[in-house]
């Protein structure tokens, strides 16, 4: 599996993206930086990292998803590849237009960085078939504006597409506003777009990949990906609504 | 006005400005008076402190580089090294708390990728006043925002620092920032103006009219004086931090790089004076092409500009162009405004003309030394009791209630979870523990990092406090498995005009320097504030100490809470006859009074060299040392750290309070399968360390007998629910009243 990891001004989880999936995942690797291209077929996922891309100015993700690369990064989203962004890298999908909705400022109005809960709503998807529906798994939040928020018919959507894959919820799997600590609409962590090939998430799954760092919940994401991309299983991405 | 009376406005005495008269052999313009009023200022030429700091101990095998450059940098093996610094914003913080604390931050993760060194992770050390008050809880959220906002968006992870509460720091607050970076020995870099004919650059941020006389700021009290135009203040771009510190880290991958200086303190002035003396060189420079972002700057203005996020560059020349180009890449300017001389002046020129000459070893070195009168306070005597007339509190349950719920013993979860603590993936523990471990890639290795002061221990005796402070943050390292190597120092006092105020800052220094040099934990960078002062009188005295160990094999770290029911727990070290300086007594019992704990350090030694080894033999499944709130809080920690209990029976011919809740040094709580305690006991007896069986671990909650001839004279008796309910909420429930 081809991997890039894209480098915007700013980006500060790069690297740990770019560890995972060249020291974890034992699969090839580049940086993308932002003001490059890229041609569609050189890689099978293209992860958006976290950080503060352009410290979060204006709105976070905002700059970053008028960098030069975007554009390469739409091309492979229509050609079917997988993109996967993470924290930062799911606010700028989302100001790409890439994934719908937006991030609100946490809901105590801090940036919040701790380990939480979140449930597996949707394991038919590249980027949580290893998971089982319903598996309730620990990964670690570190962000100011993650709170999710959809007008009414795109949350609709997301629901009757089943296009929600993460769940904020406790140690046992309910969805307790204790348990939503950023404050995110029907405790949203992770969405999928239509075709269900990209993925935003707002939790960390790369920084919970190794058994030294205490948790290795996350790591099933990236071999999820793996599995897809090098089973053989081709993802139906011609449906188009 | 005259030109001393110009000198004195700006803060320089008769005495400095004879001194001038003599370097210059004429009277200094007003811009050359600007530049000697900074560099001379406290804040950059350390006048009042340097015979004092000589008595650091700062050499040892370990050391690559010692005091004197941006940081200091320590041999961790494997051709690693660990660059490290502290360093305080104090005042700007009182004044604008969110961007005081940010800038601080932001300076201090300069001055490690300044040698080269990759930042890998922050740590801060704070201080307020009572949370009572209103005030105060906007310092203390809005400096928390601050330095978390700057860390996290420069992709730092936060993984450690303390916290604490004391009307003394009411007016003037504490921040600390300390920064850990990761450099190849080969790849070091020295901030030196070397090579005739040489380029001198200005990388990074334009220059305004922000941080105007901010060093100046910082050595004085503080007040609504404003000497210049323009602010004291700096506004931090963290974005821009990123960038810059991305374009060097990759500028010095280049040899032909001379050297590189953060402009902080001081700005454009203190870089080319330091770098130049350094090298035993000089700098022509001219004001006019340095990039500015306010109009009509006056030279002195652009050279005193405390503008952030900007660096000084020293390199080849005809490789202008290189830098330039590696800067275009992360968006920032990069421009030639000087050259390397070989006069030994720092010669200003504004569009080709002379506005100023002077030698520059002479600002960054030639300030006359102030020889400051020491005096020992008369409270020191005044607060030392005699306890046996203290009665013992009844109700040992609701003195560990009180002070658990005390702010400076609860859980500061609520600071540290608006830090990022993981990114980086090397997190291996996370803030919350005794010190945190973070794994160095590509190696087995592991490097632990504390940091530690106790402003309170210090007030009750500033020699006793500052051995304190080292043995603790060494004793932090060892319970988390890592072998102590080298430490930074935060020094924070008030007016060093006062002679109890340069007693404490003294005394501090040499329990420091005692403790540091028998433990072989040589100091290899730190920073002075002094001027920390209230409306009535200065701030506890506060040293602050950072330091670093290494684990060879990073999987044997250890950490502070109970693992597993069953398991025994074990005291090393003695439980002494003290109750001097507790929480206990301050908080519960409001008796502020020493003698604050005594330190032996050849006991600690042994406590540490044992505790080290048990967790490298892997005896034990968990290491706590005991310190503020005392054996009976220790014990609660490993408690609500693991969720889980604890019972035991301990005899004594102590009193139950001073048992319980005394802050006697060199004890550690261990807690270990059975089998293992046979082996333990060895190793201590051989060390020739006392150990004793506390109880054991199970579930539930935390029971402790006190026990004088078999007599139950003291109980605790708890569960570790509502003991968890009360640490973890006692700083939430009063910021959210």
């Amino acid at each position: 599996m081809n991997c890039a990891v894209i480098q915007f001004a700013g980006s500060g989880g790069d690297g740990d993206c770019y560890h995972v999936c060249k020291n974890i995942l034992g699969q090839p690797v580049e940086y993308i930086f932002h003001k490059e291209t890229f041609a569609a077929q050189d890689f099978d996922l293209i992860i958006l990292p976290g950080g503060a891309s352009h410290g979060d100015y204006l709105r976070p993700g905002a700059l970053a998803a008028r960098s030069k690369v975007i554009k390469s990064v739409i091309d492979a989203a229509n050609a079917g590849k997988y993109i996967l962004g993470i924290g930062n890298g799911f606010q700028i999908l989302l100001e790409a237009g890439l994934l719908p909705g937006t991030m609100l400022i946490n809901k105590d109005l801090k940036f919040y960085s701790e380990d939480i809960f979140v449930r597996v709503e949707n394991n038919a998807t590249p980027f949580t078939n290893l998971y089982k529906n319903g598996e309730v798994i620990r990964l670690t939040v570190a962000c100011k504006y993650g709170n999710y928020y959809a007008d009414k018919k795109t949350m609709e959507q997301l629901k009757t597409q089943n296009k929600i894959v993460l769940t904020y919820c406790d140690i046992n799997g309910n969805a307790a506003e204790a348990s939503n600590p950023l404050g995110s609409m029907e405790n949203i962590a992770a969405i999928a777009n239509q075709e269900g090939n990209i993925l935003g998430l707002m939790p960390h799954p790369e920084r919970c990949a190794e058994e030294i760092l205490g948790n290795t919940d996350g790591i099933r994401m990236f071999q999820s990906i793996l599995q897809y991309v090098e089973g053989g299983k081709i993802h139906d991405c011609s449906r188009r609504s | 006005m005259t030109a001393r009376e110009e000198a004195k406005k700006l803060g320089l005495t008769d005495l400095e400005f004879d001194e001038i008269l003599k370097i210059l052999g004429r009277e200094p313009n007003y811009l050359e008076l600007s530049l000697y009023s900074v560099m001379w200022s406290e804040h950059c030429s350390y006048k009042n402190s340097k015979p004092v700091l000589k008595r650091f101990p700062t050499q040892g095998p370990q050391v690559l580089q010692g005091p004197g450059e941006n940081a200091g940098i320590v041999d961790i093996g494997d051709n690693l090294a660990v660059a490290m610094k502290v360093e305080s914003h104090n005042h700007p913080s009182a004044v604008d708390p969110y961007q005081g604390a940010a800038t601080g931050a932001g300076g201090m993760i300069r001055d490690i990728f300044t040698m080269g060194a990759r930042p890998i992770a922050l740590l801060n050390s704070l201080r307020f006043g009572c949370l009572c008050d209103d005030r105060t809880q906007y310092l203390f959220e809005e400096a928390v925002a601050g330095i978390g906002d700057y860390g996290n968006a420069m992709g730092i992870p936060t993984v450690g620092g303390e916290v604490y509460f004391d009307d003394s720091y009411k007016e003037n607050p504490l921040v600390n920032a300390m920064c850990v970076g990761i450099i190849k020995h080969d790849k070091i870099v020295r901030g030196k103006a070397a090579g005739v004919g040489n380029s001198v650059m200005v990388v990074g941020a334009a220059t305004g009219r922000d941080g105007m006389h901010g060093a100046s700021f910082a050595s004085g009290e503080l007040s609504d004086d404003n000497p210049d135009q323009g602010s004291p203040m700096q506004v931090g771009d963290p974005f821009k931090e990123k960038q810059l510190m991305e374009a060097c880290l990759e500028l010095l991958q280049n040899d032909w790089v001379v050297g590189v200086q953060d402009m902080g303190a001081a700005g454009v002035v203190s870089s080319t004076c330091e770098t130049a003396a350094r090298a035993g060189s000089g700098i022509e420079l001219d004001v006019a092409l340095v990039p500015q972002r306010d109009k009509d700057m006056k030279p002195h203005e652009i050279m005193i500009s405390e503008s952030q996020e900007r660096m000084l560059v020293i390199v080849e020349k005809g490789h202008e162009d290189d830098v330039k180009k590696i800067f275009k890449k992360w968006d920032l300017d990069a421009v030639k405004f000087g050259t390397v001389t070989d006069d030994g002046m720092l010669r200003i020129l504004e569009n080709g003309k002379v506005v100023g000459e002077v030698p520059a070893a002479s600002l960054a070195e030639g300030v006359p030394i102030v020889k400051r009168e020491s005096k020992r306070p008369v409270y020191m005597d005044k607060l030392q009791i005699d306890f046996s007339k203290i009665p013992v509190t009844d109700d040992l349950n609701e003195v560990l209630f009180k002070l658990l719920d005390s702010p400076n013993i609860a859980s500061k979860a609520i600071v540290y979870r608006q830090f990022d603590q993981t990114i980086g993936t090397n997190t291996v523990v996370a803030p919350g523990s005794d010190a945190a471990v973070i794994r160095i890639k590509g190696t087995k290795k592991g490097i632990a990092v504390s940091v530690d002061g106790n402003g309170y221990y210090c007030y009750l005796d500033p020699y006793e406090g500052g051995k304190q402070i080292v043995a603790e943050a060494a004793r932090n390292l060892v319970v988390s498995g890592a072998k102590p190597l080298a430490l930074t120092d935060g020094l924070n006092f008030g007016n060093p005009e006062k002679p109890e105020v340069y007693y404490q800052f003294e005394k501090c220094v040499d329990g420091i320097s005692e403790v540091s040099k028998k433990l072989n934990i040589p100091v290899i960078s730190g920073n002075v504030s002094f001027y920390n002062e209230g409306k009535f009188s200065a701030v506890y005295p506060t040293p602050i100490v950072g330091m670093v160990g290494v684990l060879d094999d990073v999987n044997k770290h250890c950490t502070m809470n109970f693992k597993k029911q069953g398991d025994l727990v074990v005291l090393l070290g003695e439980n002494t006859d003290e109750l001097g300086g507790s929480t206990y007594l301050q908080e519960v019992l409001n008796i502020t009074a020493g003698p604050a704990p005594r330190l032996d350090i050849e006991l600690e030694k042994k406590v540490q060299t044992c505790c080290l080894k048990a967790i490298e033999l892997g005896l034990v499944n968990s290491a706590h040392d005991v310190v503020q709130g005392g054996l009976a809080v220790a014990l609660a920690e490993c408690c609500i750290a693991g969720n889980l209990g604890f019972s035991g029976e301990i005899e004594t011919d102590l009193r139950p309070d001073t048992l319980l809740f005394g802050e006697g040094q060199s004890r550690i709580i261990l807690s270990l399968p059975e089998e293992n305690l046979s082996v333990l006991n060895k190793l201590a007896k051989e060390i020739g360390v006392k150990t004793s069986v506390l109880g054991f671990v199970k579930s539930g909650g935390l029971n402790i007998q006190v026990k004088q001839k078999e007599q139950v004279v003291g109980k605790i008796e708890v569960s570790t629910e509502r003991i968890a309910e009360i640490w973890n909420n006692a700083i939430k429930r009063r910021i959210e009243k």
